[in-house]
C-alpha cells in the first residue's frame, strides 16, 4: 500500500490507528454529527423569516417529535440500548428544557441561540456536579442536536438505521451511539477522533470488528461508497481495487487457518505461555467457550459491568448467580475475576465521587474500600458463594492497587471469604517498582498496560490526541512490564498481561520474553497472537524484549522487534 | 405559600430513578412546585434536569415550597414520596400507581 497524506481527498487512502487486526470491504454509513449552524441562525417560512410565533410553534413541534421519535426506538430497542434511548427521551421531554427555550425564543432570540442557552445552563450544572451526572452531558446534547435538526428541517442525526451490512463513520462515538448501533449490521467501525483504548474501540474490540480511530477526512466520505477498512494497518481505503479485495480474501483464508489451531499457547521451542481471553459477562464467557478460539481459561473478567447503568449495586445472590454462570462455562478452565474497578471513567451512580478534580488519580478501583467497604465485601462474598455453588475456584484479583500493604488487606479479605488464590494488578508504577514487596504479599500479579501506560507517561486515556504518549512500546512502560516480570520470577508465582498490548502479536512476543507467563485479551485476537508464539523461540523473544528497552522511542523499538521477527509471521498477520 | 422541609431517604440520593419517580409525581399533581437545597435558589421541581443537578445526597434536606389552595395537600403527599426509599425495586410501583391516582 502506498503512502498518503493524512486527509488525502475521496480516492486516496486515509491513515488511523488501527484497533483489531482484521481486515474488511463494505459501504459507508455515516454517523451524522451535530448539525454545525450559526446561533443566529434565523428560521424561514416561505422565504420571509418566521415570526416569534411560528418560531415558538416549531420548536415546540420540534420537541415533542424527538420525544416521540426517541420513545418509539427505545420501545423497539432492548436491553441497555432501550435504557440509554428511554433516558435521552426523558431529557429531550423535560418540563424546565422546554419552558425555558421557549421563554427565549418568545423573548425574540433565535432558536437555536435559544435552545443552546439552555442546554449550555444545564450542561454546566451536571459538570459541576461531575460524576454520574458529568457523563449525561452527552446525552443532553444529543437531545440539543435532534431539537435543532428538527427545527431546521435538517437530517436527524445520529446512528443510522443499517438496512445491510455497512462500515459505520462517525466523527466520535459516544456511549449512547454505540449502544443504539445494530451490531449484526455493522461491518466495522472508523472515527475521526477516539483513541485506541477509548470505549469505542474496546468495544469493538470485545465483538471482533476491526476499528481504525483518528482517521482523518473519514467523515468526508459520501454515504454507500465501499471502502477497505484495515485495522491491522491502520488504513481507510476507498474504492479499493481488485487486488487489493484479493488481498483481504488471502488475509481471511490465513486468519482461518489461524483459527484452526486451538492448542494452548507455547512458544517454538514448547515454552508454555497461558492464552485467556477478556470478558465482562457470563454471557461472554459462554461465546469464549463456544467459539473455538482455544481460550485456555478467562485471564479478566471484568465484573464492573455487572455494577455500570444501575442505581444500586446488585445483590450478593444476584452477584453469586453471574459469577456461578461464568465458572460453568468455562468449566473448570481457570478464570481470573477482577473485582470492581470503577471510579474515574466508570462512575457508578451509587458510589459517585462528586468532587474529585483528577477522577483518574481519585478514589477508584480498589480504593473504593475506604469510601464504601460494603461493596467489596459483598462480592467477595458472592464469589465464595460462586464456588461453592460450582465447585470451582476462581482466582480474584484488585484493580488499582499501589502498596504492599493494600495488597496485604485485599488477600486477607478475599482469603477469609474463601477464595484462595489471590492476587493483584500492575497498574501503578509505584506496584511495578515495588513488585517484590508486592509478590510477597499474593499469589499472581496481572499487568494492566493501559492504565499502567496511562499512570506512567502521565496522559489521560481518553485524550485521543495524546496516544503516541499512552503506546505501551514506550520504553519507560516495558521498563516497569520487564521490573514486574522479574519478580514474579524471582518469586516463582504467575506474572500475566490482560491490557490491549497482549493483543498485539509483536508485543506479545516482547512480553514473552521479559518472562510474563499469560496473555489475556478479546477472544478474536488469540489466533494471531498463538501463531506469533508458534514460530518463534524463547530465545528469539528475549532477543526481542531486549532490543525493545534498548530502542530510545516507541516506534524505534517497535521497528527493531519488527525486523527480528519471522517473515512468514510479518506478512501473514501485516504487521 | 406553602412550605416544607424533607431529609431524602433514597439510598441514591435525588438521582436517576428517584429523579424519576420525584418529578412525575410533581408533574402530575397540576400545582407548580420549586425544590432548593439548603440555603439554595429554588427550582423547578417538575424538571429532572434540574432536580438531578441539583445532586442531592442521601440524607441531606430539601425545601419544597408550592401556591394555589391545594398547595399543603401537595406538598405533604411529596414529602411523603421523598421519605420513602424510592430506589427500592417496589417503591416504583406504589409512586406510580400515587401519580395515575392523583
Amino acid at each position: 500500500m502506498t503512502a498518503a497524506t493524512v486527509g488525502a481527498p475521496a480516492g486516496g487512502v486515509l491513515h488511523g490507528v488501527g484497533v483489531g487486526r482484521r481486515a474488511v470491504v463494505g459501504p459507508v454509513a455515516q454517523v451524522r454529527p451535530a448539525p454545525v449552524v450559526p446561533g443566529d441562525a434565523v428560521l424561514t417560512v416561505d422565504g420571509e423569516p418566521a415570526t416569534v410565533a411560528q418560531t415558538h410553534a416549531a420548536v415546540e413541534r420540534a420537541f415533542t417529535e424527538v420525544v416521540d421519535g426517541l420513545r418509539a426506538q427505545a420501545a423497539a430497542a432492548r436491553g441497555t440500548v432501550a435504557d440509554v434511548l428511554a433516558a435521552t427521551a426523558q431529557m429531550a421531554a423535560d418540563n424546565a428544557l422546554r419552558s425555558q427555550t421557549l421563554a427565549r425564543v418568545d423573548a425574540g432570540e433565535p432558536p437555536v441561540a435559544a435552545l443552546d442557552g439552555v442546554v449550555q445552563m444545564f450542561a454546566t450544572m451536571f459538570e459541576q456536579a461531575g460524576g454520574y451526572l458529568a457523563e449525561r452531558v452527552t446525552d443532553l446534547r444529543s437531545v440539543r442536536d435532534r431539537v435543532v435538526a428538527r427545527v431546521l428541517g435538517l437530517p436527524d442525526p445520529g446512528v443510522p438505521h443499517l438496512d445491510h451490512p455497512s462500515v459505520v463513520v462517525a466523527r466520535d462515538l459516544a456511549p449512547a451511539d454505540t449502544a443504539a448501533l445494530d451490531l449484526d449490521k455493522v461491518l466495522a467501525i472508523v472515527t475521526e477522533l477516539g483513541g485506541p483504548t477509548g470505549h469505542t474501540a474496546i468495544i469493538a474490540g470485545q465483538l471482533g470488528l476491526p476499528c481504525v480511530v483518528r482517521v482523518a477526512g473519514v467523515t468526508d466520505l459520501e454515504d454507500g461508497v465501499e471502502v477497505a477498512v484495515d485495522a491491522a494497518a491502520g488504513t481507510v481505503t476507498p474504492h479499493p481495487d481488485a487486488g487489493l479485495r484479493a488481498a483481504y480474501e488471502r488475509r481471511h483464508a490465513a486468519e482461518e487457518l489461524l483459527g484452526a489451531d486451538a492448542d494452548p499457547g507455547a512458544t517454538a521451542d514448547g515454552h508454555a505461555v497461558a492464552l485467556l481471553a477478556n470478558i465482562g459477562t457470563a454471557a461472554d464467557a459462554e461465546r469464549v467457550a463456544a467459539s473455538g478460539a482455544g481460550a485456555e481459561g478467562v485471564g479478566l473478567f471484568r465484573t464492573e459491568v455487572l455494577f455500570l447503568e444501575r442505581t444500586q449495586a446488585p445483590t450478593v445472590e444476584e452477584q453469586t448467580a453471574a459469577y456461578a454462570a461464568a465458572l460453568r462455562a468455562m468449566g473448570g478452565r481457570k478464570v481470573v475475576v477482577r473485582t470492581l474497578d470503577a471510579g474515574a471513567d466508570k462512575p457508578l451512580a451509587f458510589a459517585a465521587q462528586h468532587d474529585e478534580e483528577n477522577p483518574a488519580l481519585g478514589v477508584r478501583g480498589y480504593r473504593l474500600v475506604r469510601s464504601a467497604p460494603e461493596l467489596l465485601r459483598t462480592q467477595l462474598e458472592a464469589l465464595g458463594r460462586a464456588q461453592e455453588a460450582t465447585g470451582t475456584t476462581p482466582w480474584v484479583m484488585a484493580p488499582m492497587i499501589a502498596t504492599a500493604d493494600e495488597a496485604r488487606e485485599f488477600a486477607a479479605a478475599a482469603r477469609a471469604a474463601g477464595v484462595a488464590t489471590v492476587g493483584v494488578m500492575v497498574e501503578v508504577p509505584a506496584v511495578a517498582l515495588r513488585a517484590r514487596d508486592v509478590l510477597a504479599e499474593v499469589d499472581f500479579v496481572s499487568l494492566g498496560t493501559n492504565d499502567l501506560a496511562q499512570y506512567t507517561m502521565a496522559t489521560d486515556r481518553l485524550r485521543g490526541e495524546l496516544a503516541d504518549l499512552l503506546d505501551a512500546w514506550q520504553p519507560a512502560v516495558l521498563d516497569l512490564v520487564a521490573t514486574t516480570a522479574a519478580a514474579g520470577a524471582e518469586a516463582g508465582k504467575p506474572v500475566g498481561v490482560c491490557g490491549e498490548s497482549a493483543s498485539d502479536p509483536l508485543m506479545a512476543l516482547v512480553l514473552v520474553g521479559m518472562g510474563v507467563t499469560s496473555l489475556s485479551m478479546a477472544a478474536g485476537a488469540l489466533p494471531a497472537v498463538r501463531f506469533a508464539l508458534r514460530r518463534h523461540t524463547r530465545e528469539q523473544c528475549v532477543a526481542m524484549a531486549a532490543a525493545a528497552r534498548g530502542a530510545r522511542s516507541a516506534a524505534d523499538g517497535r521497528a527493531a522487534v519488527l525486523a527480528l521477527a519471522e517473515a512468514e509471521v510479518r506478512d501473514t498477520l501485516a504487521l | 405559600m406553602a412550605e416544607r422541609t424533607v431529609a431524602v431517604a433514597s439510598r441514591v440520593g435525588l438521582h436517576a430513578r428517584p429523579a424519576m419517580l420525584f418529578t412525575q409525581a410533581v408533574a402530575a399533581c397540576g400545582v407548580p412546585v420549586t425544590i432548593a437545597k439548603q440555603g439554595g435558589p429554588p427550582v423547578d421541581a417538575s424538571s429532572i434536569l434540574f432536580v438531578m443537578s441539583l445532586g442531592v445526597p442521601h440524607g441531606e434536606e430539601v425545601v419544597l415550597t408550592a401556591h394555589g389552595e391545594h398547595a399543603d395537600r401537595v406538598l405533604d403527599e411529596l414529602v411523603a414520596l421523598l421519605s420513602t426509599d424510592l430506589d427500592a425495586p417496589e417503591a416504583g410501583a406504589d409512586a406510580a400507581a400515587a401519580g395515575a391516582s392523583s
